[in-house]
């Protein structure tokens, strides 16, 4: 079996400091990977990384079989990778649905040539897409806001904002970065549901950087734990839990 | 003053279609054009040079301004990494200078300061000298008619909202799989081609033009339009072109009224009262006259919903 991600020996430096230092993992169709591990990790840089929003300065990716090492980050959208932010990216100025409107792929009206010489074609994608986005909208409970600039939702919203447009870009690997901090609990409920839905009825493979221990017990069939760049212990969350160096460096903090 | 009208009218579609390009530039896609008159004047020299030096017709002109004016835009877009911001800005700026400085000392291209004549109008030959001026007014506004049209439909399907999440943070839709650098480079190089293009029509509209033609002061009024407006929204960009051309062509009628002051006064006074329009606009009413609507009002009337209850 192909797996989905694969990193091998990523490495990044900024002015010197190795901030993800030879990291190697992989990430199996169909599997949740809890990513943790104490604040400064390098857990959001690996994340830049597998998105291509940074470059490696050494190491390999491969998603979906393909080599994905320096590509930019709308190659590998294309090859069916997508992300959120640790800090939301709404984009303000566009309406709630808008912003997930935008997230469809292939869509004819987004090129030059299709939006002037083919306005049928344009008009009856765009129709499908609404409808798509509104569904999407209606699973992260944002269907109210739909007519809002994004700017006015809160700062939980924003997250589940970022999720839909996820879904809404029919990726296979999603990379979800502290999806639950700052959201409601219920909402975080409704999240952890919504990710184990998508996981088994869609086949979505999921990326999660989290410092909600419960959340990543609750959902990850692995979990990565990382410190000062490097990969600390990798396993099950019960093996993992277990490690004497994770215990010290991170868990034992939190429990 | 009937003829006076139709100089002001003729002008203010000018200025319209400069506005409406930048909007697409600068309002929709967030690309800072400091250079609208290096593109605007090097049509107008392309298109004076094709049809009074090669005697090519008015059509072969304009096409010609287009096509360099597209050229240029692309050299100024791959010249200015990537096109982010401040750098693209400070290109932009520095090529409307030289091209200015170009006009100015190639004379035997441009015949320098002392103007470059240009014969060939957009008109029928034999009209009397009123219907001619009606007519290259109509030609104008036609021309201003079909930018408002591609614009609006630009701005208003799929493609003109990605060109408004490039421009609310690239990254986003970089990650969502849209090549944000393509967008850029056509949203730049088409708004660049119509600036070129509005150069056309004002050469074979004035006759004679000169360096001084495509400075400073005219970049000035095209922004003054997209900001006074309401950026990103096309119809918005008519009414600023309109406010901004009348307030500055009105000016011209406070001369007798302040005896006091010399020629040059007076045409500085136009200055700082535009200027004084545009802060005040500013700080009462940054969003412009006409906002740009964060949602597309064909989706959004099927579901306008009281918020309240």
């Amino acid at each position: 079996m192909t797996p989905r991600l694969m990193a091998d020996g990523l490495t990044k430096r900024f002015s010197g400091t190795t901030v993800v230092d030879n990291v190697s993992f992989y990430v199996d169709p169909g599997q949740i990977v809890g990513l943790t591990g104490p604040n400064g990790a390098g857990k959001t840089t690996l994340f830049n990384l597998l998105s291509g929003v940074l470059k490696p300065d050494a190491g390999t990716l491969t998603v979906n079989g393909v080599d994905a090492t320096n590509l930019p980050p709308y190659r590998l959208a294309r090859l069916g990778l997508v992300r959120t932010f640790q800090l939301a990216r709404e984009l303000d100025r566009l309406s709630v649905l808008e912003n997930v409107q935008l997230a469809a792929r292939n869509n004819v009206g987004e090129s030059l040539t299709g939006a002037l010489f083919r306005p049928a074609a344009t008009r009856q994608a765009e129709q499908a897409i609404t409808q798509r986005a509104r569904e999407v909208l209606s699973l992260v409970s944002l269907s109210a806001h739909e007519s809002k600039p994004a700017a006015a939702l809160s700062g939980g919203q924003k997250k589940l904002l970022e999720l839909a447009r996820c879904l809404m870009a029919e990726a296979d690997i999603i990379l979800l970065d502290e999806i639950a901090a700052g959201v409601a609990p219920h909402l975080v409920e409704e999240i952890a549901v919504l990710i184990r839905r998508l996981n088994r009825e869609h086949g979505k493979t999921f990326v999660i950087i989290e410092h909600n221990i419960g959340f990543i017990r609750n959902l990850a069939s692995r979990v990565v734990v990382m410190a000062s760049g490097k990969v600390l212990a990798e396993g099950s969350f019960d093996h993992v839990a277990a490690d004497p160096a994770v215990v010290a460096s991170y868990l034992g903090q939190a429990a | 003053m009937d003829s006076y009208l139709v100089a002001i009218l003729t002008v203010a579609g000018i200025y319209l279609i400069l506005a409406l390009a930048l909007n697409l530039q600068f309002g929709l896609t967030g690309l800072i054009n400091f250079g609208v008159v290096g593109f605007y004047g090097l049509g107008a020299y392309a298109s004076g040079i094709a049809t009074e030096t090669f005697h090519a017709p008015f059509l072969a002109g304009l096409l010609a301004a287009l096509i360099i004016g597209a050229i240029a835009g692309a050299l100024v877009a791959l010249l200015s990494l990537r096109l982010s911001g401040d750098f693209l800005a400070i290109v932009t700026l520095g090529f409307a200078e030289t091209i200015r400085l170009v006009f100015n000392n190639e004379d035997w291209l441009t015949h320098g300061p002392s103007g470059f004549i240009i014969v060939t109008r957009p008109v029928i030959a034999g009209l009397s000298r009123t219907a001619t001026s009606w007519m290259v007014l109509g030609v104008i506004l036609l021309a201003a008619l079909l930018v408002l049209l591609l614009m609006m439909r630009l701005a208003d399907t799929p493609y003109g909202r990605v060109l408004r999440a490039v421009r609310e943070d690239d990254l986003v839709p970089a990650t969502l799989g849209k090549n944000i650098f393509m967008y850029r480079l056509q949203a730049f190089v088409l708004g660049s081609a119509i600036m070129a293009g509005t150069g056309s029509l004002y050469a074979h509209y004035v006759q004679t033009i000169t360096p001084d033609n495509f400075t400073t002061p005219v970049a000035i009024l095209v922004w003054m339009s997209v900001i006074v407006g309401g950026a990103g929204n096309m119809k918005g960009t008519v009414l600023g072109a309109l406010a901004v051309v009348f307030i500055y062509e009105g000016t011209r009628f406070i001369g007798p009224w302040l005896t006091m002051l010399d020629a040059e006064q007076i045409s500085a006074l136009r200055f700082i009262i535009i200027g004084v329009a545009l802060i005040l606009m500013i700080r009462f009413r940054p969003e412009g006259l006409l906002p740009e609507a964060y949602q597309r009002p064909a989706e959004a009337a099927s579901r306008i919903t009281p918020s309240k209850g």
